[in-house]
């Protein structure tokens, strides 16, 4: 078990740069989660860990050892792919013994710990039997096992969930952060499912075209985001250009076409201690970020915005509305009541000032 | 439920038939023909008398000269065949693995020797290997030899001769074995302690056997059965099985001799096949051709 930090690391694929100078650390038995739409640099990131890629530049630390220059088979690392990666013409136990036969454990110790590593899985009975006799969920298991039974410093997981259909993934999901817990590694879980990295992480790093756009916990990037590109990645939001009116200890006074002045409480306010260090003051353009479910629809009527209902998506419980104000468009989504409120009506909107956040405006977004 | 699972049994045999007829009509009866004949006596050039005897199988059992033949026609099909499996299997890996975009051109070079004539690329050989070819060329222009070197017609030639033409059916046949192995299986092992190496012998070589058993088998049969590459390339000693063939119709004009020593290199020939299928199973083979 180890702690994992990124210095400055760089990657590029000649012309391509797919991961431009990331600082991140992993803290020691901690589940973080690289998040990111596909083609952001995760895979890479996680293979340069592993040492299977070669950062272009930038420093990569495993406890307090340099690692860069420190062959694949040598770092101790236990990484679950995509496609599981199991050897086809190995058992299942010949699997999971594979990289015990290049540690010197005696024959007897190493059958003990296949035993145990297929417990630790709840698959106690397949030892003989062949990858391609198991469903995708066991496979996925499987090589969850083979990378745990070396003990590695850390588990690095690339989108092991995502061949799964939902339900089963659901399970997994559980599953895998239970036994993450349960050994304690210090784990970096790659996928561009929101829900999942809100789901099991402890601290999740958002990525977007090779850059690291915000590091927190699940709380911190999906109510307060650093970008704007976080605040659209997690959740639905609406993204109102706004004016910095003002601001005092507590709190920013934000202008809206839409909705006046919005006071926007400060510990929300994305430009305090996020790593662009961008910091609104008066005068300044920014962006006001409200969560399709923190706006309020009610009948239309009193001094409240008022806006036409262009689209409802019925979804049970809830509905998500497609509005419009003016020339603005807004999404909402509220729990139905008793009915929905149909196409075509005109709503009254009304937004809690402690759920909305202040963005420095993002041209890159 | 039995009445719609008779047609449906019967289904294979309706398609494979054209195939069948073909085969039959093309191959089984004409090799019946080469049977009987091999059956008739040789009484002068070219005069054949109806018979059933056995005076040309006795002859070939009996003379060693036509063990010898096979014998030699043996070590120089294992010799092409672990060559060209050991010259093979680094393109084809290296084809198999590349990153490069244009891999098709790499499988496109494979092909295109195809589209010359063999024999002009077995004669080819002569330019660059006889007295006056290109490698004694260049050693007497650089001064390290004095006379021309005697490189051809040897066992040499013959050997890089057969490799030349038929190297492209190993690799083509390692490739595809190669192509079907997931990627990310070699970086596995890798993370899991095996050096390069140990990850290539643990998990890409045994998983490409069948495709290496598949190139073996077409280059050791392809070789066993020519006559035209040791023919141009070989000395008055380098002489496979099928040269006895060619020498016994062509030259001594004795067809039911000629019949027998074709069904004899037949039957040597498919017993290897055989003793592959039972090794390895027929449908490895398929496999590798079936992509
Ligand atoms: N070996 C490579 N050669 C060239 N370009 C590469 C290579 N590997 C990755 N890339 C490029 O680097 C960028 C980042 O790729 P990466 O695989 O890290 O994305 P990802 O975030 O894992 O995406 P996904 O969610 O689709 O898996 C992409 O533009 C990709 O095309
Ligand atoms: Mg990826």
């Amino acid at each position: 078990m180890a702690r994992v930090e990124l210095v400055n690391i760089r990657k590029s694929f000649g012309a391509l740069k797919a991961v431009h100078g990331a600082d991140a650390v992993f803290e020691e038995g901690s589940f973080t989660t690289l998040l990111g739409p596909s083609g952001c640099g995760k895979t890479t990131i996680l293979r340069m860990i592993s040492g299977l890629e070669s950062p272009t530049s930038g420093d990569i630390f495993i406890g307090e050892r340099r690692i860069n220059d420190v062959p694949v088979h040598k770092r101790n690392l236990g990484l679950v792919f995509q496609n599981y990666a199991l050897f086809p013409h190995r058992t299942i136990g010949e699997n999971i013994a594979f990289g015990l036969k290049y540690r010197n454990i005696s024959p007897s110790d190493m059958a003990q710990k296949v035993k145990d590593a297929l417990d630790i899985v709840r698959l106690p009975k397949v030892q003989d039997r062949y990858p391609s006799q198991l469903s995708g969920g066991q496979q996925q298991r499987i090589a969850l096992a083979r990378a745990i039974v070396i003990e590695p410093d850390v588990l690095l997981l690339d989108e092991p969930l995502s061949a799964l259909d939902a339900n089963l993934r659901e399970d997994m999901r559980v599953e895998l952060k239970a036994i993450q817990d349960r050994i304690g590694v210090t784990s970096i879980f790659v996928t561009h499912d929101q829900s999942e990295a809100l789901a099991m992480s402890d601290k999740i790093i958002v990525m977007s075209a090779g850059r690291i756009e915000q590091i927190g916990t699940p709380e911190e990037v999906y109510n307060t985001p650093a970008t704007a590109f976080v605040a659209g990645f997690l959740g639905a939001s609406n993204m109102l250009p706004a004016r910095v009116l003002g601001r005092d200890a507590s709190h920013i006074l934000l202008e809206t076409p839409e909705f006046g002045q919005t006071a926007v409480a400060l510990a929300r306010a994305a430009a305090l201690g996020t790593n662009r260090g961008a910091t609104l003051s008066t005068g300044d353009k920014a962006l006001l970020m409200i969560r399709a479910e923190k706006l309020t629809l009610g009948p239309a009527g009193g001094d409240a915005p008022q806006a036409v209902v262009e689209n409802v998506d019925y979804q049970g419980q809830l509905a998500r509305y497609f509005l419009r104000i003016g020339e603005t468009r807004l999404q909402a989504i509220n729990m139905i009541d008793a009915a929905p409120f149909l196409a075509g009506q005109t709503v009254s909107l009304t937004l809690n000032p402690n759920a909305c956040s202040a963005l420095p405006e993002d041209t890159s977004a | 439920m039995s009445d719609q699972s008779l047609p449906a049994d019967r289904r294979p045999w309706i398609l494979l038939s054209p195939a069948l007829v073909f085969i039959t009509a093309l191959v089984v009866v004409p090799m019946a023909f080469i049977l009987v004949y091999s059956f008739y006596e040789n009484i002068d050039l070219a005069q054949d008398v109806p018979a059933f005897q056995f005076g040309n199988w006795q002859e070939l059992l009996t003379d060693s000269y036509y063990r010898t033949a096979i014998w030699k026609t043996l070590r120089l099909s294992l010799i092409v065949t672990g060559l060209a499996a050991v010259l093979g299997y680094i393109p084809a890996y290296v084809i198999a693995m590349t990153r490069y975009r244009h891999k098709w051109l790499l499988l496109l070079l494979l092909i295109i020797p195809f589209w010359i004539s063999f024999i002009i690329r077995t004669l080819s050989w002569i330019h660059i290997f006889g007295n006056q070819g290109a490698l004694n060329g260049l050693l007497g222009l650089l001064g390290l030899t004095e006379a021309p070197l005697s490189i051809m017609y040897t066992e040499f030639t013959v050997i890089v001769g057969f490799i030349h033409v038929f190297l492209p059916y190993m690799i083509l046949n390692i490739y595809v074995s190669l192509e079907g192995i997931d990627q990310n299986l070699e970086p596995a092992a890798r993370t899991l302690g095996a050096t390069p190496w140990q990850a290539f012998r643990e998990v890409t070589l045994p998983l490409s056997l069948p495709g290496l058993a598949a190139g073996c088998l077409l280059v050791f049969v392809l070789t066993g059965g020519s006559y035209v590459t040791p023919l141009i390339l070989g000395g008055p000693s380098d002489f496979l099985f099928g040269n006895l063939v060619y020498d016994a119709v062509v030259t001594e004009l004795n067809w039911p001799m000629g019949a027998t020593l074709s069904f004899a290199l037949l039957l040597f020939l498919g017993s290897v096949v055989v003793l592959y299928s039972k090794l390895m199973g027929m449908d490895q083979l398929s496999k590798a051709f079936g992509r």
